[in-house]
């Protein structure tokens, strides 16, 4: 067993733990945050991302006791029903889901990735390695393959991400 | 998952030693590869040292002209970097066409430089696999091999390793700084860092007992075309069946290294002479041993095309 204590949408938070605990587990068993989900467990489908520290991970190949005095941000922090996040907005609006299994992480995931762009992270699609990147399409869809739609629901995921970014697709 | 004891290693030195001393002990950065590997019993690591609070995430500049990136480096990080993106585009290439936008944020440089083989047979604990049970056979040889290696394969192990990253730093000349379990340090040219499987394919690299990877270093830029090319079965987030990554200068020479093909990134010195001449006479060269199955061989005229439209682009 270990202590960690971190932040979870904003709330302190100190779990004892076994060490074999990943974050995803703590998080969803310990902290009763069920949002986040267990796709694969490990890394291949992105239902488990949640953001650390302002960056998006997969929670299910990450220990928890690694996260000490982290700030965790999951789709339950990013909005409320009441009050949702423009991302969740969106994905309401262009029905960006079918299902609804992959779509925290996708939440998650496209909120992150617009803060990748804005921050010049280049993609294996960028034309231009030494230039900002651009906010296209083909730029969405590559930033966005490490996140699986059983459903298949991308085309309209795409929409509602090219909504909160500023364009339309 | 069989159960651990973890610390936080307070400087590269002591988690060396710390490393050295505890049996079964592991180092632990990103945790991407070797917490899959854990779930599935396939490490079993007793301790773990998790090295990711040592200061070993910093990209500087060195005397010669170079770049050092500390081994806790981020994919991401290093990728995005300025400096790696105008002088070793061939580097912030290969990082960004592998795994996706979430792995490559937890993803360290030592991490990817060590990560294991994806052979599916390795993964399957009810296989035999000489790499994970040495001694017990290799499934691959006779199963499905279509994603194995074709080159410096051995009769005991036919396994690919899968890093993008590290194929960019063979072409680059990269050196492996480490620490030893002593405290020495020492500095391995990413060409001897590892080692092909022969009779023994669990041994993969030539770390020893404890030592840890401090940085990776690259030699001044030699500038040119730098070209990442990665054929794989979709177009993101997926191993490579083939990879070239090459630099080539306006005369038509250069370097070439090709991944998805060899139990360690593939570099051959005798294939690069042949560059000016183009991709048939290169890849002669750099697959004269090739020993592919019958599944897998149509990864040598698949090199061969790869390179022929990397050498076209390095040309336009
Ligand atoms: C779904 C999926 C898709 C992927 N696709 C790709 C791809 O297309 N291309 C690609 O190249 N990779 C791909 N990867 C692999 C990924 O790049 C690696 O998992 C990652 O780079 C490993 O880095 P890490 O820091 O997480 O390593 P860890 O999992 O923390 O460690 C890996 C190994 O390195 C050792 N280690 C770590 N740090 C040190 C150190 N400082 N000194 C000595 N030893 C150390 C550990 O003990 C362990 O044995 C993929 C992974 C997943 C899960
Ligand atoms: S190819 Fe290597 S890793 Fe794969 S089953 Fe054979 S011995 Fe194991
Ligand atoms: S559950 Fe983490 S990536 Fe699938
Ligand atoms: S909506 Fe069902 S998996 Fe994406």
């Amino acid at each position: 067993m270990a202590k960690v204590s971190f932040v979870v949408n904003g709330e302190a938070r100190t779990l004892d733990l076994d060490t074999r605990t990943t974050l995803l587990d703590a998080l969803r068993e310990h902290l009763h945050l069920t949002g986040t989900k267990k796709g694969c467990d490990h890394g291949q489908c992105g239902a488990c991302t949640v953001m650390v520290d302002g960056r998006r991970i997969n929670s299910c190949l990450t220990l928890a006791v690694m996260h000490e005095g982290d700030d965790i941000t999951t789709i339950e922090g990013l909005g409320t029903p009441q009050k949702l996040h423009p991302m969740q907005a969106a994905f309401v609006k262009h029905d960006g889901y079918q299902c609804g299994y992959c779509t925290p992480g996708q939440i998650c995931s496209a909120v992150a990735a617009l803060d990748e762009i804005k921050a010049g992270i280049p993609s294996h699609v960028s034309a231009d390695l030494t230039a900002p990147p651009q906010l296209t399409a083909i730029e969405l869809r590559e930033r966005m393959s490490g996140n699986i739609c059983r459903c298949g629901a991308y085309s309209n995921i795409l929409d509602a991400i090219a909504e909160v970014a500023g364009r339309t697709s | 998952m069989k159960s651990f004891t973890y610390e936080r290693a307070a400087s590269p030195a002591e988690a060396a030693a710390a490393a050295a001393r505890i049996a079964g002990a592991k180092f632990i950065a990103g945790g991407t590869n070797l917490l899959d590997l854990m779930k599935l019993e396939i490490e079993t690591p007793a301790h773990l040292i998790d090295v990711n609070g040592l200061a070993l995430d910093k990209i500087e500049a060195t005397a010669d002209g170079g770049l050092r990136i500390g081994a806790l480096v981020r994919n991401t990080d290093l990728a995005a970097d300025q400096r790696v993106r105008r002088d070793y585009g061939l580097l912030a290439r290969a990082l960004l066409a592998g795994a996706s936008g979430q792995l490559r944020n937890k993803a360290t440089t030592a991490g990817n430089l060590l990560q294991r083989t994806r052979c599916p047979y390795f993964y399957d604990t009810n296989q035999p696999c000489n790499k994970r049970k040495p001694g017990s056979g290799c499934a691959a040889l006779g199963g499905f091999s279509r994603a194995h290696a074709v080159v410096g394969v051995s009769d005991a192990c036919i396994a690919v390793y899968p890093s993008d990253m590290a194929v960019a730093l063979m072409a680059l000349d990269a050196t492996v700084e480490t620490v030893c379990a002593d405290g020495t340090t020492r500095r391995i040219p990413i060409a001897q860092l590892y080692r092909l499987p022969g009779e023994t394919p669990h041994v993969e690299n030539v770390l020893e007992s404890g030592e840890l990877i401090s940085a990776v270093s690259l030699p001044k830029p030699v500038g040119g075309a730098h070209i990442y090319r990665k054929v794989r079965d979709r177009a993101s987030y997926a191993f490579a069946l083939v990879s070239v990554g090459a630099i080539v200068q306006r005369d038509g020479t250069g370097r070439v290294a090709l991944g998805g093909v060899a139990p360690k990134p593939w570099r051959v010195a005798a294939a690069e002479a042949e560059l000016p001449r183009g991709a048939k006479a290169v890849t002669a060269a750099l697959l004269a041993d090739a020993k592919p199955t019958r599944e897998n061989a149509f990864k040598l005229p698949l090199v061969e095309r790869t390179l022929g439209a990397v050498l076209r682009d390095a040309r336009a």
